[in-house]
Protein backbone atom coordinates (compact mmCIF):
# COMPACT_ATOMS: atom_id res chain seq x y z
CA UNK A 1 0.00 0.00 0.00
CA UNK A 2 1.42 3.13 -1.04
CA UNK A 3 1.38 6.51 1.61
CA UNK A 4 -1.41 8.22 -0.73
CA UNK A 5 -3.65 5.09 -0.10
CA UNK A 6 -3.26 5.02 3.18
CA UNK A 7 -3.99 9.01 3.94
CA UNK A 8 -6.91 8.19 1.37
CA UNK A 9 -8.30 5.51 3.52
CA UNK A 10 -7.68 7.47 6.49
CA UNK A 11 -9.89 10.42 5.31
CA UNK A 12 -12.25 8.21 4.00
CA UNK A 13 -12.85 6.53 7.50
CA UNK A 14 -12.60 9.82 9.23
CA UNK A 15 -15.58 10.86 6.93
CA UNK A 16 -17.64 7.77 7.29
CA UNK A 17 -17.65 8.17 11.41
CA UNK A 18 -18.77 11.73 11.05
CA UNK A 19 -21.32 11.19 8.48
CA UNK A 20 -22.96 8.24 10.09
CA UNK A 21 -22.84 10.14 13.41
CA UNK A 22 -24.41 13.34 11.83
CA UNK A 23 -26.77 10.84 10.63
CA UNK A 24 -27.66 9.75 14.11
CA UNK A 25 -28.71 12.99 14.94
CA UNK A 26 -30.38 14.22 11.67
CA UNK A 27 -31.31 10.98 10.49
CA UNK A 28 -32.75 9.08 13.46
CA UNK A 29 -34.16 11.41 15.61
CA UNK A 30 -34.94 14.48 12.72
CA UNK A 31 -33.02 16.97 14.16
CA UNK A 32 -30.50 19.05 11.17
CA UNK A 33 -27.66 19.63 12.16
CA UNK A 34 -25.61 22.01 9.95
CA UNK A 35 -22.91 22.48 12.61
CA UNK A 36 -21.37 19.07 13.09
CA UNK A 37 -18.05 20.60 12.04
CA UNK A 38 -18.18 22.05 15.28
CA UNK A 39 -17.99 18.99 17.28
CA UNK A 40 -15.70 17.47 14.90
CA UNK A 41 -13.30 20.51 15.35
CA UNK A 42 -14.01 20.87 19.52
CA UNK A 43 -12.63 17.29 19.86
CA UNK A 44 -9.83 17.89 17.45
CA UNK A 45 -8.75 20.36 19.75
CA UNK A 46 -9.12 18.80 23.07
CA UNK A 47 -7.47 15.97 21.81
CA UNK A 48 -4.39 18.04 20.32
CA UNK A 49 -4.09 19.81 23.86
CA UNK A 50 -4.09 16.47 25.55
CA UNK A 51 -1.79 14.80 23.19
CA UNK A 52 0.78 17.78 23.96
CA UNK A 53 0.29 17.64 27.73
CA UNK A 54 0.07 13.81 28.21
CA UNK A 55 1.34 11.83 25.20
CA UNK A 56 -1.20 9.07 25.71
CA UNK A 57 -3.26 8.28 22.58
CA UNK A 58 -5.53 6.66 24.17
CA UNK A 59 -6.67 9.71 26.93
CA UNK A 60 -6.25 12.11 24.15
CA UNK A 61 -8.99 10.44 21.88
CA UNK A 62 -11.03 10.03 25.02
CA UNK A 63 -10.93 13.72 25.66
CA UNK A 64 -11.90 14.63 21.99
CA UNK A 65 -15.06 12.71 22.14
CA UNK A 66 -16.30 13.99 26.02
CA UNK A 67 -15.27 17.57 24.59
CA UNK A 68 -17.12 16.99 21.53
CA UNK A 69 -20.09 15.33 23.36
CA UNK A 70 -20.51 17.96 26.21
CA UNK A 71 -20.36 20.73 23.58
CA UNK A 72 -23.03 18.60 21.61
CA UNK A 73 -25.21 18.25 24.88
CA UNK A 74 -25.26 22.57 25.33
CA UNK A 75 -26.20 22.68 21.82
CA UNK A 76 -28.88 19.66 22.57
CA UNK A 77 -30.62 21.62 24.55
CA UNK A 78 -30.91 24.60 22.32
CA UNK A 79 -32.86 21.93 20.13
CA UNK A 80 -35.62 22.22 23.21
CA UNK A 81 -36.10 25.38 22.43
CA UNK A 82 -36.27 25.78 18.78
CA UNK A 83 -37.35 23.38 16.26
CA UNK A 84 -36.87 22.30 12.53
CA UNK A 85 -35.38 24.78 10.72
CA UNK A 86 -34.16 27.14 13.62
CA UNK A 87 -32.72 24.47 15.27
CA UNK A 88 -30.58 24.18 11.81
CA UNK A 89 -29.86 28.12 11.86
CA UNK A 90 -28.75 27.98 15.47
CA UNK A 91 -25.87 24.98 14.67
CA UNK A 92 -25.13 27.11 11.40
CA UNK A 93 -24.34 29.78 14.19
CA UNK A 94 -22.49 27.33 16.30
CA UNK A 95 -20.21 26.48 13.64
CA UNK A 96 -19.37 30.18 12.92
CA UNK A 97 -18.92 30.95 16.40
CA UNK A 98 -16.78 27.99 16.89
CA UNK A 99 -14.42 28.92 14.25
CA UNK A 100 -14.58 32.79 15.18
CA UNK A 101 -13.39 31.95 18.72
CA UNK A 102 -10.78 29.63 18.04
CA UNK A 103 -9.05 31.98 15.36
CA UNK A 104 -8.73 34.48 17.92
CA UNK A 105 -7.22 32.33 20.89
CA UNK A 106 -3.88 32.25 21.97
CA UNK A 107 -4.27 28.93 23.69
CA UNK A 108 -5.46 27.46 20.59
CA UNK A 109 -3.00 29.07 17.75
CA UNK A 110 -5.55 31.17 16.66
CA UNK A 111 -4.98 31.43 13.07
CA UNK A 112 -1.80 29.39 12.62
CA UNK A 113 -3.43 26.37 14.42
CA UNK A 114 -1.81 23.74 16.56
CA UNK A 115 1.45 21.89 15.09
CA UNK A 116 3.77 19.44 16.77
CA UNK A 117 0.96 17.29 17.77
CA UNK A 118 3.06 14.25 18.85
CA UNK A 119 2.50 11.33 16.92
CA UNK A 120 0.15 8.51 18.14
CA UNK A 121 3.37 5.83 17.99
CA UNK A 122 1.42 3.28 16.04
CA UNK A 123 2.76 4.49 12.35
CA UNK A 124 0.96 5.76 9.32
CA UNK A 125 -0.59 1.96 8.46
CA UNK A 126 -1.72 1.61 12.35
CA UNK A 127 -3.22 4.96 12.66
CA UNK A 128 -5.62 3.56 9.62
CA UNK A 129 -6.57 0.79 11.04
CA UNK A 130 -7.67 2.33 14.34
CA UNK A 131 -9.92 4.93 11.93
CA UNK A 132 -11.04 1.93 10.09
CA UNK A 133 -11.38 0.24 13.20
CA UNK A 134 -13.31 3.10 15.01
CA UNK A 135 -15.66 3.62 11.33
CA UNK A 136 -16.40 -0.17 11.41
CA UNK A 137 -17.25 0.09 15.35
CA UNK A 138 -19.47 3.17 14.51
CA UNK A 139 -21.27 1.74 11.83
CA UNK A 140 -22.10 -1.23 13.97
CA UNK A 141 -23.56 0.54 16.93
CA UNK A 142 -25.50 3.06 14.58
CA UNK A 143 -27.39 -0.10 13.21
CA UNK A 144 -27.63 -1.42 16.87
CA UNK A 145 -29.09 1.87 17.91
CA UNK A 146 -31.20 1.64 15.11
CA UNK A 147 -32.61 -1.78 16.05
CA UNK A 148 -33.19 -0.81 19.90
CA UNK A 149 -35.39 0.69 21.80
CA UNK A 150 -33.81 3.99 21.71
CA UNK A 151 -33.61 3.92 17.62
CA UNK A 152 -37.60 3.08 17.98
CA UNK A 153 -38.02 5.97 20.31
CA UNK A 154 -35.60 8.37 17.71
CA UNK A 155 -38.21 7.30 14.85
CA UNK A 156 -40.85 8.70 17.00
CA UNK A 157 -39.60 12.03 17.81
CA UNK A 158 -38.49 12.15 14.28
CA UNK A 159 -41.65 11.80 13.00
CA UNK A 160 -43.80 13.54 15.78
CA UNK A 161 -42.86 15.19 18.55
CA UNK A 162 -45.84 16.00 19.81
CA UNK A 163 -47.85 12.99 19.30
CA UNK A 164 -44.39 11.04 20.91
CA UNK A 165 -44.89 12.92 24.03
CA UNK A 166 -48.49 11.45 24.23
CA UNK A 167 -46.91 8.49 24.20
CA UNK A 168 -45.03 9.26 27.50
CA UNK A 169 -42.13 9.50 25.47
CA UNK A 170 -39.48 12.35 27.19
CA UNK A 171 -38.23 13.48 24.05
CA UNK A 172 -35.95 16.07 25.67
CA UNK A 173 -34.29 13.23 27.11
CA UNK A 174 -33.95 11.31 23.88
CA UNK A 175 -33.03 14.30 21.76
CA UNK A 176 -30.16 15.26 24.02
CA UNK A 177 -29.32 11.52 23.85
CA UNK A 178 -28.93 11.46 20.22
CA UNK A 179 -26.88 14.71 20.52
CA UNK A 180 -24.62 13.20 22.69
CA UNK A 181 -23.93 10.20 21.27
CA UNK A 182 -23.09 11.78 17.72
CA UNK A 183 -21.12 14.42 18.87
CA UNK A 184 -19.19 12.54 21.26
CA UNK A 185 -18.17 10.39 17.87
CA UNK A 186 -17.60 13.69 15.74
CA UNK A 187 -15.42 14.26 18.95
CA UNK A 188 -13.40 10.83 18.26
CA UNK A 189 -13.50 11.36 14.72
CA UNK A 190 -11.65 14.97 15.42
CA UNK A 191 -8.65 13.29 17.54
CA UNK A 192 -8.38 10.57 15.09
CA UNK A 193 -8.00 13.68 12.52
CA UNK A 194 -5.19 15.17 15.04
CA UNK A 195 -2.84 11.84 15.33
CA UNK A 196 -3.48 11.58 11.35
CA UNK A 197 -2.33 15.10 10.64
CA UNK A 198 -0.82 15.94 13.53
CA UNK A 199 -1.42 19.80 12.57
CA UNK A 200 -4.64 21.12 12.80
CA UNK A 201 -6.65 24.91 11.77
CA UNK A 202 -9.90 26.35 12.60
CA UNK A 203 -10.65 26.28 8.51
CA UNK A 204 -10.41 21.97 8.72
CA UNK A 205 -13.57 22.58 10.90
CA UNK A 206 -15.71 25.36 9.18
CA UNK A 207 -19.01 25.68 7.93
CA UNK A 208 -18.10 23.98 4.95
CA UNK A 209 -17.15 20.98 6.17
CA UNK A 210 -21.03 20.47 7.84
CA UNK A 211 -22.32 21.42 4.75
CA UNK A 212 -19.98 18.62 3.06
CA UNK A 213 -21.62 16.05 5.68
CA UNK A 214 -25.13 16.96 5.76
CA UNK A 215 -24.88 16.33 1.68
CA UNK A 216 -23.47 12.93 2.58
CA UNK A 217 -26.05 12.40 4.69
CA UNK A 218 -28.56 13.69 2.65
CA UNK A 219 -27.34 11.70 -0.83
CA UNK A 220 -27.09 8.73 0.91
CA UNK A 221 -30.73 8.49 2.20
CA UNK A 222 -31.15 10.57 5.68
CA UNK A 223 -32.06 7.67 8.17
CA UNK A 224 -30.21 4.74 6.14
CA UNK A 225 -26.98 4.04 8.13
CA UNK A 226 -25.97 2.15 5.09
CA UNK A 227 -26.89 4.93 2.52
CA UNK A 228 -25.10 7.17 4.67
CA UNK A 229 -21.96 5.10 4.84
CA UNK A 230 -21.46 4.35 1.13
CA UNK A 231 -22.41 7.92 0.53
CA UNK A 232 -19.40 9.13 2.70
CA UNK A 233 -17.05 6.65 1.28
CA UNK A 234 -17.88 7.34 -2.73
CA UNK A 235 -18.23 11.59 -2.40
CA UNK A 236 -15.08 11.17 -0.34
CA UNK A 237 -13.16 8.95 -3.33
CA UNK A 238 -15.22 10.64 -6.50
CA UNK A 239 -12.74 13.92 -6.13
CA UNK A 240 -9.87 11.77 -6.21
CA UNK A 241 -10.57 9.72 -8.55
CA UNK A 242 -11.93 12.19 -10.92
CA UNK A 243 -8.53 14.06 -10.43
CA UNK A 244 -10.49 17.64 -12.79
CA UNK A 245 -13.57 17.45 -9.70
CA UNK A 246 -11.21 17.77 -7.41
CA UNK A 247 -11.44 21.70 -7.97
CA UNK A 248 -15.16 21.61 -8.28
CA UNK A 249 -15.87 19.87 -5.03
CA UNK A 250 -18.08 22.02 -4.13
CA UNK A 251 -19.99 22.50 -7.09
CA UNK A 252 -20.59 19.03 -6.86
CA UNK A 253 -21.47 18.61 -3.78
CA UNK A 254 -23.74 21.56 -3.98
CA UNK A 255 -25.24 20.07 -6.82
CA UNK A 256 -26.09 16.84 -6.19
CA UNK A 257 -27.64 17.98 -2.46
CA UNK A 258 -29.92 20.37 -4.66
CA UNK A 259 -30.33 17.86 -7.15
CA UNK A 260 -30.99 14.89 -4.47
CA UNK A 261 -33.77 16.79 -2.37
CA UNK A 262 -35.06 17.78 -5.63
CA UNK A 263 -35.76 14.36 -7.07
CA UNK A 264 -35.57 11.79 -4.34
CA UNK A 265 -35.83 13.06 -1.31
CA UNK A 266 -34.84 9.39 0.18
CA UNK A 267 -31.46 9.65 -1.38
CA UNK A 268 -29.85 6.98 -2.50
CA UNK A 269 -31.20 4.78 -0.12
CA UNK A 270 -34.54 5.15 -0.89
CA UNK A 271 -34.22 5.18 -4.76
CA UNK A 272 -32.65 1.64 -4.19
CA UNK A 273 -35.12 0.04 -1.88
CA UNK A 274 -37.37 1.49 -4.58
CA UNK A 275 -35.55 -0.70 -6.90
CA UNK A 276 -35.71 -3.85 -4.74
CA UNK A 277 -39.31 -3.57 -4.02
CA UNK A 278 -40.13 -2.47 -8.16
CA UNK A 279 -38.56 -5.61 -9.01
CA UNK A 280 -39.71 -7.60 -6.16
CA UNK A 281 -42.98 -7.02 -7.72
CA UNK A 282 -44.26 -9.50 -10.81
CA UNK B 1 -14.84 61.42 17.55
CA UNK B 2 -13.99 58.05 17.82
CA UNK B 3 -17.09 56.71 18.82
CA UNK B 4 -18.88 58.84 16.53
CA UNK B 5 -16.77 57.40 13.59
CA UNK B 6 -18.07 53.60 14.52
CA UNK B 7 -21.43 54.69 15.11
CA UNK B 8 -21.79 56.08 11.80
CA UNK B 9 -19.94 52.95 9.90
CA UNK B 10 -22.09 50.45 12.02
CA UNK B 11 -25.05 52.56 10.57
CA UNK B 12 -23.55 52.40 6.97
CA UNK B 13 -23.09 48.12 7.31
CA UNK B 14 -26.43 48.37 9.05
CA UNK B 15 -28.33 49.83 6.16
CA UNK B 16 -26.25 47.58 3.90
CA UNK B 17 -27.24 44.56 5.86
CA UNK B 18 -31.31 46.06 6.20
CA UNK B 19 -31.13 45.94 2.09
CA UNK B 20 -30.03 42.46 1.59
CA UNK B 21 -32.66 41.21 4.85
CA UNK B 22 -35.57 42.60 3.91
CA UNK B 23 -36.04 40.55 0.51
CA UNK B 24 -35.36 37.32 3.48
CA UNK B 25 -38.19 38.68 5.55
CA UNK B 26 -40.28 38.91 2.73
CA UNK B 27 -39.85 35.57 1.47
CA UNK B 28 -40.22 34.32 5.07
CA UNK B 29 -43.63 36.67 5.88
CA UNK B 30 -45.12 34.82 2.51
CA UNK B 31 -43.66 31.13 2.15
CA UNK B 32 -42.31 30.26 5.49
CA UNK B 33 -39.00 29.15 4.07
CA UNK B 34 -35.51 30.40 4.98
CA UNK B 35 -34.11 31.68 1.48
CA UNK B 36 -30.56 31.44 2.44
CA UNK B 37 -29.89 31.36 -1.25
CA UNK B 38 -30.98 34.92 -1.36
CA UNK B 39 -27.17 35.50 -0.87
CA UNK B 40 -26.12 33.97 -4.27
CA UNK B 41 -28.61 36.28 -6.20
CA UNK B 42 -26.49 39.15 -3.70
CA UNK B 43 -23.67 38.25 -5.28
CA UNK B 44 -25.25 37.80 -9.08
CA UNK B 45 -26.26 41.04 -8.72
CA UNK B 46 -22.67 42.39 -7.45
CA UNK B 47 -21.40 40.18 -10.58
CA UNK B 48 -23.33 41.56 -13.02
CA UNK B 49 -23.12 45.26 -11.92
CA UNK B 50 -19.53 45.06 -12.37
CA UNK B 51 -18.82 43.00 -14.93
CA UNK B 52 -21.68 45.28 -17.37
CA UNK B 53 -19.87 48.36 -15.90
CA UNK B 54 -16.71 47.45 -16.92
CA UNK B 55 -18.20 46.44 -20.59
CA UNK B 56 -20.08 49.64 -20.58
CA UNK B 57 -17.85 52.33 -19.25
CA UNK B 58 -21.45 53.06 -16.90
CA UNK B 59 -21.93 51.78 -13.83
CA UNK B 60 -25.86 53.34 -14.20
CA UNK B 61 -25.89 50.54 -16.63
CA UNK B 62 -24.47 48.05 -14.58
CA UNK B 63 -27.18 48.53 -11.75
CA UNK B 64 -30.16 48.38 -14.55
CA UNK B 65 -28.62 44.86 -15.82
CA UNK B 66 -28.40 43.80 -12.14
CA UNK B 67 -32.12 44.57 -11.34
CA UNK B 68 -33.19 42.47 -14.48
CA UNK B 69 -30.63 39.42 -14.62
CA UNK B 70 -31.50 39.26 -10.74
CA UNK B 71 -35.51 38.84 -10.30
CA UNK B 72 -35.28 36.57 -13.48
CA UNK B 73 -32.83 34.33 -11.04
CA UNK B 74 -35.15 34.65 -7.62
CA UNK B 75 -38.05 33.72 -9.44
CA UNK B 76 -36.40 30.48 -11.29
CA UNK B 77 -35.58 29.75 -7.17
CA UNK B 78 -38.67 29.94 -6.31
CA UNK B 79 -40.68 27.95 -9.09
CA UNK B 80 -38.01 25.14 -10.06
CA UNK B 81 -36.49 24.95 -6.21
CA UNK B 82 -39.22 25.97 -3.82
CA UNK B 83 -42.42 25.07 -4.82
CA UNK B 84 -42.11 21.96 -5.32
CA UNK B 85 -40.57 21.35 -2.20
CA UNK B 86 -43.44 23.30 -0.04
CA UNK B 87 -45.11 20.25 1.08
CA UNK B 88 -41.82 19.50 2.80
CA UNK B 89 -40.89 20.21 6.40
CA UNK B 90 -39.63 23.96 6.00
CA UNK B 91 -35.86 22.58 6.75
CA UNK B 92 -36.32 20.57 3.23
CA UNK B 93 -35.94 23.46 1.54
CA UNK B 94 -33.41 24.81 3.63
CA UNK B 95 -31.06 22.27 2.80
CA UNK B 96 -31.76 22.28 -0.31
CA UNK B 97 -31.21 26.66 -0.47
CA UNK B 98 -28.03 25.97 1.11
CA UNK B 99 -26.98 23.44 -1.21
CA UNK B 100 -27.61 26.32 -4.26
CA UNK B 101 -25.73 28.38 -1.91
CA UNK B 102 -22.80 26.31 -2.13
CA UNK B 103 -23.14 25.64 -5.73
CA UNK B 104 -23.88 29.16 -7.11
CA UNK B 105 -20.82 30.44 -4.86
CA UNK B 106 -18.40 27.55 -6.24
CA UNK B 107 -19.69 28.64 -9.87
CA UNK B 108 -18.87 31.59 -9.21
CA UNK B 109 -15.46 31.31 -8.09
CA UNK B 110 -14.99 28.33 -11.59
CA UNK B 111 -16.11 31.15 -13.80
CA UNK B 112 -14.68 34.29 -12.27
CA UNK B 113 -11.92 33.01 -10.60
CA UNK B 114 -10.77 32.99 -6.75
CA UNK B 115 -9.59 36.76 -7.69
CA UNK B 116 -12.90 37.99 -8.49
CA UNK B 117 -13.63 40.94 -10.77
CA UNK B 118 -12.25 44.49 -10.15
CA UNK B 119 -14.11 47.71 -11.28
CA UNK B 120 -12.25 49.14 -13.64
CA UNK B 121 -12.89 52.67 -12.75
CA UNK B 122 -15.01 53.20 -9.64
CA UNK B 123 -14.74 57.25 -9.16
CA UNK B 124 -17.39 56.89 -6.35
CA UNK B 125 -15.65 55.65 -3.86
CA UNK B 126 -12.87 57.88 -3.48
CA UNK B 127 -14.67 61.05 -3.33
CA UNK B 128 -14.88 61.70 0.18
CA UNK B 129 -17.06 64.04 1.82
CA UNK B 130 -16.85 65.86 5.75
CA UNK B 131 -19.92 65.82 7.11
CA UNK B 132 -19.72 67.32 10.79
CA UNK B 133 -16.27 66.42 11.10
CA UNK B 134 -16.73 62.45 9.83
CA UNK B 135 -15.27 61.47 6.74
CA UNK B 136 -17.32 59.10 4.65
CA UNK B 137 -17.38 58.46 0.63
CA UNK B 138 -19.90 59.19 -1.70
CA UNK B 139 -20.83 55.05 -1.91
CA UNK B 140 -21.39 54.78 1.79
CA UNK B 141 -23.82 57.73 1.15
CA UNK B 142 -25.55 55.96 -1.83
CA UNK B 143 -26.20 52.73 0.58
CA UNK B 144 -27.68 55.21 3.44
CA UNK B 145 -29.99 56.85 0.64
CA UNK B 146 -30.77 53.64 -0.95
CA UNK B 147 -31.99 51.75 2.17
CA UNK B 148 -34.03 54.37 3.28
CA UNK B 149 -36.19 54.98 -0.29
CA UNK B 150 -36.43 51.36 -0.51
CA UNK B 151 -37.90 51.29 2.81
CA UNK B 152 -40.22 54.32 2.68
CA UNK B 153 -40.78 53.29 -1.34
CA UNK B 154 -41.70 49.39 0.12
CA UNK B 155 -44.00 51.05 2.82
CA UNK B 156 -45.94 53.41 0.11
CA UNK B 157 -45.97 50.17 -2.00
CA UNK B 158 -47.79 47.60 0.42
CA UNK B 159 -49.77 50.74 2.30
CA UNK B 160 -50.81 52.68 -0.83
CA UNK B 161 -51.77 50.41 -4.23
CA UNK B 162 -53.85 47.76 -4.73
CA UNK B 163 -50.84 45.30 -5.64
CA UNK B 164 -49.22 46.03 -2.29
CA UNK B 165 -52.52 45.51 -0.22
CA UNK B 166 -52.96 42.06 -2.19
CA UNK B 167 -49.46 41.24 -1.45
CA UNK B 168 -50.29 41.45 2.03
CA UNK B 169 -53.42 39.92 2.09
CA UNK B 170 -51.88 36.63 1.03
CA UNK B 171 -49.09 37.40 3.62
CA UNK B 172 -51.45 36.98 6.21
CA UNK B 173 -54.71 35.12 4.91
CA UNK B 174 -53.54 33.25 1.54
CA UNK B 175 -56.98 31.44 1.07
CA UNK B 176 -58.78 34.66 2.03
CA UNK B 177 -57.12 36.81 0.05
CA UNK B 178 -57.50 33.84 -3.32
CA UNK B 179 -61.10 33.99 -2.71
CA UNK B 180 -60.92 37.40 -3.04
CA UNK B 181 -59.71 37.06 -6.78
CA UNK B 182 -56.24 37.54 -5.69
CA UNK B 183 -53.88 35.21 -8.07
CA UNK B 184 -51.42 34.12 -5.15
CA UNK B 185 -48.94 32.37 -7.64
CA UNK B 186 -48.44 35.97 -9.81
CA UNK B 187 -47.76 37.75 -5.78
CA UNK B 188 -44.87 34.86 -5.06
CA UNK B 189 -43.43 35.87 -8.09
CA UNK B 190 -43.46 39.69 -7.22
CA UNK B 191 -42.62 38.61 -3.77
CA UNK B 192 -39.62 37.05 -5.30
CA UNK B 193 -38.47 39.37 -7.95
CA UNK B 194 -38.99 42.41 -5.48
CA UNK B 195 -36.56 40.58 -3.22
CA UNK B 196 -34.21 39.56 -5.50
CA UNK B 197 -34.42 42.99 -6.95
CA UNK B 198 -33.31 45.08 -3.57
CA UNK B 199 -30.39 42.43 -3.09
CA UNK B 200 -29.55 43.20 -6.43
CA UNK B 201 -29.01 46.74 -5.61
CA UNK B 202 -27.30 45.80 -2.38
CA UNK B 203 -25.22 43.71 -4.26
CA UNK B 204 -24.08 47.00 -6.68
CA UNK B 205 -23.41 48.69 -3.73
CA UNK B 206 -21.48 46.38 -2.04
CA UNK B 207 -19.10 46.18 -4.78
CA UNK B 208 -18.49 49.35 -5.52
CA UNK B 209 -18.00 50.17 -1.57
CA UNK B 210 -15.36 47.52 -1.83
CA UNK B 211 -14.11 47.97 -5.63
CA UNK B 212 -14.27 44.40 -6.71
CA UNK B 213 -16.31 41.28 -5.97
CA UNK B 214 -15.07 37.83 -5.34
CA UNK B 215 -16.49 34.65 -4.33
CA UNK B 216 -16.38 35.52 -0.98
CA UNK B 217 -18.97 38.26 -1.58
CA UNK B 218 -22.51 37.75 0.21
CA UNK B 219 -21.24 34.40 1.84
CA UNK B 220 -21.15 35.79 5.41
CA UNK B 221 -23.53 38.61 5.28
CA UNK B 222 -25.80 35.98 3.79
CA UNK B 223 -26.05 33.80 6.90
CA UNK B 224 -25.99 37.03 8.98
CA UNK B 225 -29.04 38.04 7.19
CA UNK B 226 -30.70 35.00 8.74
CA UNK B 227 -29.43 36.29 12.18
CA UNK B 228 -31.27 39.32 11.45
CA UNK B 229 -34.13 38.73 10.47
CA UNK B 230 -34.64 36.57 13.55
CA UNK B 231 -34.02 39.81 15.41
CA UNK B 232 -36.41 41.60 13.67
CA UNK B 233 -39.40 39.29 14.38
CA UNK B 234 -39.13 37.30 11.52
CA UNK B 235 -41.53 38.54 8.47
CA UNK B 236 -41.60 42.33 9.83
CA UNK B 237 -40.43 44.78 7.60
CA UNK B 238 -39.83 47.23 10.37
CA UNK B 239 -38.27 44.95 12.62
CA UNK B 240 -35.64 43.90 10.34
CA UNK B 241 -35.04 47.54 9.61
CA UNK B 242 -34.52 48.38 13.63
CA UNK B 243 -32.43 44.33 13.79
CA UNK B 244 -30.19 45.79 10.72
CA UNK B 245 -29.07 49.33 12.37
CA UNK B 246 -28.84 47.50 15.51
CA UNK B 247 -26.67 44.57 14.63
CA UNK B 248 -24.22 47.13 12.63
CA UNK B 249 -23.82 49.23 15.14
CA UNK B 250 -23.38 46.58 17.82
CA UNK B 251 -20.49 44.67 15.76
CA UNK B 252 -18.95 48.33 15.08
CA UNK B 253 -18.55 48.43 18.59
CA UNK B 254 -18.28 44.99 19.60
CA UNK B 255 -15.04 44.61 17.46
CA UNK B 256 -13.69 47.31 19.60
CA UNK B 257 -14.61 45.89 22.90
CA UNK B 258 -14.45 42.10 22.45
CA UNK B 259 -13.08 41.60 19.18
CA UNK B 260 -9.83 40.09 21.20
CA UNK B 261 -11.60 37.06 21.84
CA UNK B 262 -14.33 36.77 18.96
CA UNK B 263 -14.94 38.06 15.42
CA UNK B 264 -17.00 40.11 13.65
CA UNK B 265 -19.07 37.94 12.15
CA UNK B 266 -18.73 35.50 15.35
CA UNK B 267 -20.99 38.34 17.06
CA UNK B 268 -23.55 38.62 14.95
CA UNK B 269 -24.34 34.63 15.28
CA UNK B 270 -23.28 35.24 19.65
CA UNK B 271 -26.48 37.89 19.11
CA UNK B 272 -28.39 35.20 17.33
CA UNK B 273 -27.81 31.97 19.29
CA UNK B 274 -28.71 34.05 22.58
CA UNK B 275 -32.30 35.72 21.46
CA UNK B 276 -33.20 32.06 19.70
CA UNK B 277 -32.70 31.10 23.22
CA UNK B 278 -34.18 33.93 25.10
CA UNK B 279 -37.03 34.72 22.96
CA UNK B 280 -37.65 31.86 20.09
CA UNK B 281 -40.49 33.83 18.88
CA UNK B 282 -38.58 36.82 18.62
CA UNK B 283 -39.11 40.78 19.37
CA UNK B 284 -42.23 41.09 18.01
CA UNK B 285 -44.06 37.44 18.96
CA UNK B 286 -43.84 35.76 15.16
CA UNK B 287 -43.29 32.18 16.44
CA UNK B 288 -40.07 30.51 15.02
CA UNK B 289 -40.22 26.83 14.46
Amino acid sequence: MSAYDISLLSVVGINVILAVSLNLISGFCGQISLGHGAFYGAGAYAAALTAIATHNLVLALVAGAIVGSLLGIIVGFASLRVRSDFLAVTTIGVNFLFTGFVRKQSWLGGEMGISGIPASGLGATGNMVLIIACALVTIALSLYINRSWMGFTFRAVSEDEDAATTLAVNVASYKLAAFGIGTALAGLAGGLYTYFTQFITADAFDFVVSVMLLAMVVIGGIGSTWGVAVAAVVLTLLPEAIRFLNDYRLLVFGGLLVLMIRVAPGGMAGLFKQLVWRSAKP
Amino acid sequence: MYYVDLAVTGLIFGCMYAMMAVGLTLVYGMLRILHIAHAAVFALGAYVTVLVANMTGSIALGFLAAIIAAPIFGIAIYRLLYQPLLIYRPDVPMIASVGLLVLMQDAFRIVFGEQGVTFRSNPFALRVYDIAGVSVNAVQIAIVVAAVLVFVGLHIFTTRTRIGVAWRATVSKPQIAASFGVDAIKVRYLNFALSSGLAAIAGGLVAMLDGFVDPRTGYVVSYKALAIIVLGGLGSVRGTLVASLVLGVVESYGTIFIGSWLNRDAIAFLALIVLLMVRPQGFTGAKAG
